[in-house]
């Protein structure tokens, strides 16, 4: 597989692409929870997430070619994901507000993909969006409902969620850079989450970090392939079994 | 999935005395109870909650679901170790759905412990503390993919026969847990068998995994049934009262018997040379149990006690923090609702 962007690949592929891989590199994420959570019913809760995802991905990656092929023998940089969906696990709290950050945004998207906005080539992904805005609005209010409890909970669980916040923030930029082939409102988007996420944070007594995340310097290419470190071992953990028998079938 | 006995000694006192008391303010039952208490059994009726029982049933029975809903939790363990490494997309879905499943078995199984009076959180410091069991199956790796498809086949496949008779159990909420749990590891046994299928219909590598996968988990999951019916200490008073309905062989048996043509259409061979039908009983004999290898793992010397205890007990001081903030969150919402002039 090539790992450069092909300039001749129609644009719902590549947007298909790019949020294909957002769901399937979270959906790992929260899989490495498996057997970890801090009580069972977030066993079930983020295992729940993570199939859901797990499924946006499959039927996203699907319209850009074989899931599995996709999946499991593209090279780190020929990942579209943005970087915040590869960020590690940390702590609890750091993992919710990863999951805050993201699924407002997923939210949002797939809402406006839904309606019908992004032009002619989004509109291969309306049915998918459709469908997944639901799930994702309970993502969404889960990952809420825990950002209120941990900061507003004990003093600890307030430090450990301003901190997992404050560590990702400068991830949250990428979110709005254009998706090829979405002709969406994007700083409608960037404005609509930021008003968001601030009011979550406000009742949660967090505050909305500051810091570089879209002007100036920010982390984030991973649109265009560029990736962080923790992301290549993932990387080398999920595709170990399948490149070890190539053409096998599971 | 539980052994539906253990070789331990019950413990029978010290559980029950947590519980809400069975008989409050007298030194023995009521006859009139107890009578109550065995004609509802001997009718096949379902004993609930609120209906008098007693302490040798209810701590019997908290052990036996405890021993299931702690299976059910460390169970996810040896499969979670393939689930980041599953070989395709779809049976990394259908890997994640059966552990989420077996999350929520242990929810359902936890619950139907409190109906005795024995909250979660006493249970998960009884098994953090090595005094509560789990199946002993699970402390046996996960060496490759093949083993998901093997702990399917083999492991959920026993804990059916196991448990398909817990379904009629005389204690109302724990057969009503089973019934949902059954539908459930029933669709897990067939996706370890088909997953299996695959493989052994596959490369000659996969159909190699395959059969090392079944070469190491047939005898352990023979071990499930738990001790031969002479050896088996809480069978008898059990089956009296309807918590058990079949002994150990006669299940291990059924399970040899169902085995034995599955393994033939997977194209595996099940490592026992003793294994032939016998015409005269109309099943199949099977070669002896290594009795002393379930000691020693049910003693905590199997190969991965230490380590499924390990990060069981570091998953609960993890997560502390997070229950404390849950909890702390909880009670100043309930004062904000109790307290004059809070806002909502």
């Amino acid at each position: 597989m090539s790992t450069a962007p092909d300039p001749a690949a129609p644009a719902a592929p590549a947007a298909a692409l790019a949020l294909g891989d957002d769901a399937l590199v979270l959906s790992h994420r929260l899989t490495e929870w498996t057997g970890h959570a801090p009580v069972l019913e977030e066993e079930v809760a983020l295992a729940n997430i993570a199939l859901d995802l797990l499924g946006q991905a499959r039927t996203l990656l699907s319209l850009v070619g074989d899931e599995d092929e996709l999946a499991f023998r593209r090279e780190e940089r020929a990942f579209r994901n943005v970087q915040l969906v590869e960020q590690p696990n940390g702590d609890f709290a750091r993992t919710i507000a990863r999951q805050l950050y993201f699924s407002v945004y997923q939210e949002l998207l797939y809402g406006q993909l839904a309606a019908g906005a992004g032009g002619e080539p989004a509109g291969a992904l309306a049915p998918l969006a459709a469908k997944a805005v639901k799930e994702v609005a309970y993502h969404r209010d889960h990952a809420e409902q825990w950002t209120l409890r941990l900061g507003d909970g004990t003093g600890t669980s307030h430090a450990r969620m301003q901190a997992g916040l404050d560590a990702l923030w400068r991830y949250t930029g990428e979110l709005f850079r254009p998706v090829e082939g979405l002709a969406l409102d994007w700083a409608g988007l960037a404005a609509a989450w930021r008003e968001t996420v601030g009011g979550v944070l406000e009742r949660a007594t967090l505050t909305l970090p500051e810091g570089p995340r879209g002007t100036g310097w920010s982390a984030g290419a991973g649109r265009e392939g560029v990736h962080t470190e923790p992301f290549g071992l993932m990387l080398a953990e999920m595709q170990h079994l399948h490149r070890s028998h190539p053409g096998a079938t599971w | 999935m539980p052994e539906t006995i253990t070789e331990r000694g019950s413990r029978s006192g010290a559980e029950a005395a947590s519980g809400p008391r069975t008989d409050p303010g007298a030194a023995g039952p009521a006859p009139a109870q107890e009578a109550a208490f065995e004609a509802k059994i001997a009718a096949d009726e379902r004993i609930e909650p609120r209906d008098w029982m007693p302490d040798a049933y209810r701590a019997t029975l908290v052990r036996q679901i405890a021993q299931h809903a702690h299976s059910e939790i460390i169970g996810m363990q040896p499969e979670a170790n393939w689930l980041t490494r599953a070989p395709s997309l779809r049976r990394k879905a259908i890997l994640l759905a059966k552990v989420q499943d077996e999350a929520g078995h242990g929810l359902y199984l936890y619950s139907a412990a409190e109906t005795l009076g024995t909250g979660r959180d006493e249970l998960l410091d009884k098994l953090h503390a090595g005094r509560q069991k789990y199946s002993s199956i699970f402390n046996y790796p996960t060496l490759t993919w093949a083993d998901v498809g093997a702990i399917g086949w083999l492991v959920d496949g026993a804990a059916i026969i196991n448990q398909v008779p817990l379904c009629r159990c005389s204690y109302g909420p724990y057969a009503r847990a089973m019934v949902r749990i059954c539908k459930e590891e029933s669709f897990h046994q067939r996706q370890g068998y088909e997953l299996l299928h695959t493989l052994a219909h596959g490369t000659p590598e996969q159909h190699a995994m395959a059969q090392d996968a079944v070469d190491r988990w047939w005898w352990p999951s023979l071990m499930m049934f738990g001790p031969p019916d002479d050896e088996s200490a809480h069978s008898a008073q059990s089956m009296a009262w309807k918590i058990k309905r079949h002994s150990n062989d006669e299940l291990r048996q059924r399970f040899v018997d169902i085995c034995v043509p599955q393994a033939e259409i997977l194209g595996l061979a099940l490592p026992d040379p003793d294994l032939k039908w016998n015409e005269e009983r109309g099943q199949h004999d099977f070669g002896a149990i290594d009795w002393a290898e379930f000691k020693e793992v049910l003693r905590g010397n199997g190969p991965c006690n230490d380590q499924r205890l390990d990060r069981r007990r570091r998953a609960h001081e993890d997560g502390a923090w997070v229950r404390e903030a849950a909890a702390a969150y909880a009670a100043k919402r309930a004062l904000g609702a109790a307290g004059p002039g809070e806002a909502a």
